[in-house]
């Protein structure tokens, strides 16, 4: 059975959880272009590597971020989405 | 049944890459109807051992857009003579495809096909209870009570095949004309100069070549992104399993995609099953317990006679999935790059229109008429080809 720790109710069966997808930035809808928004619409990086994702726990009603590695499948971390703004900060600077 | 050539040449009119069926039969109609045949198909491992292996080979044409109902009517028609003229037992075998509704909701889709596909002469139609029940004297219309069968769509075409000897009669038939298979030969990159392919670099040395076609499923994003290619692949595993041999007792494929369960029995009395996408992304083809545990309920569903059959073997692919269900194929930014990439789980049954359109498009630099629904450039101007009402199973 594969496991995920979920930062709010500890190592969970995975079937407890719903994926929500890559922690992806949008542009600026205002003021980008049409192949921008399109890039962003569909667009994906679909490569194997440590991704950052959003990660939901179904009875609990909670969303938190895992740090995976798609190829793998190794869970390398996971923090409550409140920590996201300050990871991305400290990663980018901005 | 094909040479297995020592060493790579240093030049070829057409790299493939990718010897799964798909990448095979492009090789073959580049070479039988194009006469391109100093053609190069590389395999980085044995030749069909990815999707065109693992797939569940279920055939059908009972698509919802114009543009995939048209593509895959013409790909079932390859299918009916492709023995004869491979020269090879494909056991081809139309069996009728039962796809079952549970839902008024899922019952108007079926309506929606049904008459999409008669407008283009594809033979579907929606059936009542009575008319399953005689086609599937062991199908529980009412599924234990859980989720009572209100009606079908039925597909009098829908076939079965033996995936291995598609991939073997392309190599063979491809071989014989010319084309060189290379297998346990890695693409590690393309040269691309001034935004056109100009060759291809491999474990095994570079190779010189104005035009590549690329065909490996699951991989695509591996080998676009260094290119800077963008698209919408993402790659989820799909899982497969089979029952131990029985006599032969189910002749129509039947799908539910409620209950996510697709099942048919092949030539040698296996019962062959699928359900749904694993959830999320993942480029392994590890086999789960739980994708076991749910298939078996949902089978027993269906068929509770087979509560005592055991599960022989299972197995997963990598599905490189498009968010509107349709192929990604054709002409690409980078002149004389093709694509035959986003098959999901639905590409198996389009094994030879794929190679007669890809090849078309390789050998002319134009996408073919029946792949313009399908070109990468379609998400640019937000132009879907929305076929998931005809996936196999609710995603």
């Amino acid at each position: 059975m594969k496991l995920l720790r979920c930062p709010l109710n500890g190592v969970r069966p995975i079937e407890e959880f719903a994926y929500g997808g890559e922690v992806r930035r949008a542009p600026n809808a205002e003021v980008c272009s049409d192949a921008q928004w399109g890039d962003h619409v569909f667009n994906r990086s679909g490569s194997p590597r440590v991704k950052r994702e959003w990660w939901y726990h179904v009875p609990s009603g909670y969303w938190f971020i895992a740090e995976r590695d798609t190829s793998s499948d190794v869970v390398l971390t996971t923090y409550g989405a409140e920590r996201l703004r300050e990871v991305i900060r400290r990663e980018t600077g901005r | 049944m094909f040479r297995c050539p020592e060493r790579l040449r240093d030049t070829y009119d057409v790299v493939i890459i990718g010897a799964g069926g798909h990448g095979l039969a492009a090789a073959y109609y580049l070479a039988r109807d194009h006469g391109i045949r100093k053609v190069a198909v590389l395999e980085k491992g044995y030749l069909g051992g990815g999707n065109t292996g693992r797939n569940t080979t279920i055939i059908r044409s009972n698509y919802l857009t114009p543009q995939g109902v048209q593509f895959y009517d013409h790909s079932v028609r390859l299918w009916q003579d492709l023995s004869g003229e491979l020269d090879l037992n494909l056991f081809y075998s139309t069996r009728g495809h039962f796809t079952l509704a549970h839902s008024d909701s899922l019952l108007r889709t079926l309506r929606w096909r049904a008459e999409v596909n008669k407008h283009y002469g594809v033979r579907s139609e929606v059936v009542d209870r009575a008319f399953i029940k005689a086609h599937l004297p062991m199908l529980d219309l009412e599924c234990g009570g859980h989720w009572p069968v209100l009606g079908a769509l039925y597909h009098e075409p829908g076939a079965i095949a033996r995936h291995d000897a598609v991939a073997w009669g392309y190599a063979r038939a491809a071989d014989s004309l010319g084309v060189e298979i290379h297998q346990q030969t890695e693409v590690i990159g393309l040269d691309v100069a001034a935004d056109a392919v100009v060759g291809v670099r491999t474990t095994r040395g570079r190779i010189a070549t104005r035009k590549v076609l690329c065909a490996v499923a699951g991989h695509t994003p591996r080998i676009l992104d260094p290119l800077g290619l963008r698209t919408p692949i993402y790659v989820h595993p799909l899982q497969a399993m089979v029952t131990e041999p029985m006599k032969r007792w189910l002749d129509p494929i039947v799908v539910s995609g409620s209950l996510h369960v697709y099942v048919s029995q092949t030539a040698r009395g296996e019962l062959v099953m699928g359900a749904s996408l694993d959830p999320y992304e993942l480029h392994q083809t590890r086999s789960t317990l739980e994708f076991t545990e749910s298939l078996a309920a949902h089978l027993l569903d269906l068929f509770p006679a087979l509560g005592e059959v055991k599960v022989l073997r299972q197995w997963a692919g990598l599905a490189d999935m498009t968010p509107d269900f349709a192929p990604i194929m054709g002409t690409t930014p980078i002149a004389g790059f093709y694509l035959d990439a986003g098959w999901g789980t639905w590409g198996f049954k389009a094994t030879p229109i794929c190679g007669k359109t890809m090849s078309h498009t390789v050998a002319t630099g134009q996408d073919h008429p029946l792949i313009e629904g399908f070109n990468l450039a379609r998400f640019a101007r937000f132009e879907m080809t929305g076929e998931k009402g005809a996936a196999a199973v609710g995603h």
